[in-house]
């Protein structure tokens, strides 16, 4: 436990990183997520690690894989296009069960989008991404704290279960500035111990280690070990956290940042003499469904706040399975939540109307959906912000 | 108590700094802070804003977007930032650069002549921290002493007679307001 | 009963699934034998590329890698980065070494990566049936160039050798070819010496093997041999493009 200290998200990741024993770091640069290999750049040679910019957000993810192939607890981080290019060597660490942490300090999307914090990549992030039946764990930190202490549980989970854990932070996080400490203290990856799967250099003649994608006819043999160590995750990894979410009539549901501004709206109903509750996943993948699905069963109405155009809304509509009402109060692209638009949402679920609830096929054929965006922030996308 | 704060200017005036500043001061002050600055096409050149909170409990969203308090040391900040400003807010005007006045009357203006006083001081760059020393006197988010201890960290570099000017820019615009 | 030759101790003793009369064998005894000489076999991690040889993580016997297309030189280089004492090698076609994967070798050779890459240019891609490579010779025919290559529709074939002697960072290059005993001493040579490099910490080596695909060549083998000597060869001469290895 540390005291707590002012930093940038995107340094506390880093430095969250190397204190949880990251040894190797590739990337390549894009906005909003720079600060973190410049800090790697500045101090992972101190502690004994290496720090490679890559040619390409491709040739990083490779970098660590081979890297991950040594037992070395290895990283990369990018914001949301170039995670996009990294899906092919994400889907060949999951196949060659090879645990690393991947980091996403979302931005706007499709394509080059904006530099704007949001959280279009859920779908990408908790569907797998790349090719093939997969699942990576997916942490989603609320906070400079969280993101700060987050790479030692994701390291730790990742090689628990043999695979890849991304954190999947938004933007703004990445840029804010908030107090913070860290729950641990430095760990020496050294101190760790071997395993026995990785290749290495081997005086003693052991038995010679592969770390392979190419499968073959034992290929179905594999997923479906694979699959165990999935449900086993579902079961037992699911993590989230709860404000007023047992006795409210309306249980917001938002990770990461929306979470924040939900809270906010939580405080304000209780000014209102309005009960709303909040449910934050802070694992999305697992989801932990069976605990919003009990919860949603009291609740009157489930409303779900997400910066995305209803994909967070698809996990909550399968945990809860019907039994409740499940509404959507979206900010695609860049569009940021706060209490009082969140408020108005909740309102609606309760008296039935349709200010702030967002449906696509309603979108469709005309009701306008204003989605509030604060110019002020001036993080509009533009060409110096690109790659 | 919770303070969320907008700071706008030119890039130049400070106004990230004293962001930071006032943030790491809510640290000292064993409070809950956070900061985030306009970034993207407005980081070179032009006008800059960063958002600050400070509080007792927790923070919400680091996005402030209804102010309780907006430091303006611009003109071109002026019109768009008092929109935002909550009902019954505080708006302290950088009046050495600023001639217009915001038309709302909802809420509490308070005019520190910001570079005139820094002018005086010595040194003209040091106008955000007059401003600062305004807010603190008017709203008690933070201590005098917790942006003095803030200074050492926020400007680790910073020579020892500059820290010093620094303080008595802030204690001139303390007393300014009183 | 004596034993005048074995296969060399750095590769397994599993059965190679390589055509009859493919240089993929011929070059993965040399670099075994290449690793018995030098001793260095407890240090060796190899990486297995995509294409002929993706099972050639299962024929050499010392701890490998099989990764995505084109990216051994980047999985080479997180190896050896992670573990400097390690002896890390990227063995590689040409369509993963010269097509998808040009960014990662190019920037291994800009990073001077000590490492040792081994190139088979056999001028096709191999495993998926004979489409035309990057290094297919003008007027070559493949399966996705059936009238040959023409370089107007598919342009030339690239010498990836005389470009990555470009590079400051590339520190030996050499290419050889495996079609006569004579050759196959050279490559030999060439192959220790891109390994001996690593050991005295030289940066970037690369040895290019011009090999022959008969089968996709739809040739016999003396035929594949001659068109290695007489088609690849003028396009491709053999040699030395760089060594500031020093001795």
């Amino acid at each position: 436990m540390t005291e707590k200290t002012l930093r940038k998200g995107n340094e506390a990741l880093a430095e969250g990183a190397i204190r949880a024993g990251a040894r190797f770091f590739a990337g390549y640069p894009i906005t909003p997520q720079n600060e973190v290999p410049e800090y790697m750049s500045a101090h992972m040679a101190d502690a004994g690690g290496a720090f490679v910019q890559a040619e390409s957000e491709i040739a990083a993810i490779n970098m660590v894989y081979g890297a991950a192939s040594t037992g070395t607890r290895s990283m990369t981080s990018s914001s949301s296009p170039g995670i996009s290019l990294k899906q092919e060597g994400i889907t060949y660490l999951a196949s060659a069960d090879l645990p690393c942490l991947i980091v996403n300090v979302m931005r706007g999307g499709p394509g080059l989008g904006s530099i704007g914090g949001a959280q279009g990549d859920y779908f990408q992030a908790t569907r797998g991404g790349g090719n093939g039946d997969y699942h990576v764990i997916v942490l989603a930190p609320n906070s400079v704290e969280e993101l700060g202490n987050f790479p030692k549980l994701g390291f730790e989970l990742a090689e628990k279960y043999r695979m890849p854990c991304m954190i999947l932070a938004d933007g703004i996080l990445g840029q804010m500035m908030e107090s913070m400490s860290f729950n641990f203290d430095p760990i020496d990856p050294n101190a760790l111990g071997k395993f026995d799967w990785a290749v290495d250099i081997h005086k003693n003649g052991r038995k010679k280690n592969n770390v392979f994608s190419y499968k073959g006819d034992n290929l179905i043999a594999d997923v479906v070990e694979r699959a165990k160590r999935y449900g086993l995750i579902e079961k037992t990894e699911a993590r989230w956290e709860e404000r007023n979410a047992g006795d409210c009539d309306v249980l917001l549901v938002a990770y990461g940042l929306s979470s924040r501004a939900c809270l906010e709206a939580v405080n304000r109903a209780k000014e209102e003499g309005l009960k709303v509750g909040l449910f934050r996943p802070i694992t999305l993948w697992p989801f932990p469904s069976k605990r919003l699905a009990e919860l949603a069963a009291k609740a009157k109405a489930v409303l779900t706040v997400e910066q995305s155009l209803g994909q967070l809304v698809q996990d909550v509509k399968l945990a809860v399975n019907g039994k409740t009402p499940v509404y959507l109060n979206a900010y695609p692209a860049g569009g940021q939540p706060d209490g009082h638009t969140i408020l108005t949402a909740v309102r609606s679920c309760l008296n039935g109307g349709k200010e702030g609830l967002f449906d696509l096929q309603e979108h469709a054929a005309g009701f306008t959906y204003e989605c509030k965006r604060d110019t002020s922030l001036g993080m509009q996308g533009d060409l110096k912000g690109g790659k | 108590m919770y303070q969320g704060i907008r700071i706008a200017g030119f890039g130049g005036q400070g106004v990230i700094s004293a962001g930071i500043l006032l943030a790491q001061a809510g640290v000292e002050d064993k409070k809950n802070a956070s900061w985030l600055p306009s970034y993207g096409p407005e980081m070179r050149g032009g006008t800059a804003n960063c958002s600050v909170v400070v509080t007792d409990g927790e923070v919400y969203t680091p996005i402030v977007s209804v102010p309780d308090t907006v430091i303006i040391m611009n003109e071109p900040s002026l019109p768009k930032f008092e929109p935002l400003l909550k009902k019954g807010g505080l708006m302290i005007i950088n009046s050495s650069l600023i001639n217009s006045r915001p038309t709302r009357t909802d809420i509490t203006v308070v005019c520190v002549p910001c570079n005139k006083i820094a002018e005086e001081l010595g040194m003209g760059r040091i106008a955000n921290l007059v401003a600062l020393g305004a807010f603190i006197q008017k709203t008690g988010a933070v201590t005098l002493q917790s942006v003095e201890h803030a200074m050492k960290k926020v400007y680790k570099r910073a020579k020892p007679e500059m820290l010093e000017l620094n303080k008595k820019a802030l204690e001139a615009g303390y007393n300014a307001v009183k | 009963m004596t034993i005048i030759a074995k296969k060399p101790a750095s590769l397994t003793d599993l059965p190679m699934h390589y055509c009859p009369g493919c240089g993929h064998g011929i070059v993965h005894r040399l670099m075994g034998e290449a690793i018995d000489e030098l001793n260095i076999a407890d240090r060796v991690i190899g990486v297995a590329p995509v294409g002929c040889a993706v099972f050639a993580d299962s024929y050499f016997a010392c701890d490998m890698v099989q990764g995505a297309h084109g990216r051994g030189p980047a999985i080479a280089t997180g190896i050896k980065r992670s573990k400097p004492q390690a002896i890390v090698f990227s063995y590689q076609g040409d369509g993963d070494l010269a097509s998808i994967g040009m960014a990662e070798i190019v920037h291994a050779a800009v990073r001077s990566e000590n490492i040792t890459v081994i190139f088979i240019n056999n001028a096709i891609y191999g495993m998926t049936g004979g489409q035309m490579a990057p290094t297919t010779l003008v007027g070559q025919v493949a399966t996705t160039a059936p009238n040959g290559r023409d370089p107007k529709l598919q342009g030339w074939p690239i010498n990836t050798c005389e470009m990555l002697a470009q590079i400051t960072g590339a520190k030996y290059l050499e290419r050889v070819a495996v079609d006569s005993p004579q050759n196959v001493m050279k490559a030999k040579k060439a192959i220790k010496k891109a390994f001996e490099n690593q050991v005295n910490g030289v940066g970037f080596s690369m040895v290019e093997v011009l090999s022959q695909c008969p089968t996709n060549w739809y040739a016999s083998v003396p035929q594949a041999l001659e068109f290695v000597r007489t088609k690849m060869m003028p396009q491709y001469p053999l040699g030395v493009f760089k060594d500031e290895g020093g001795k």
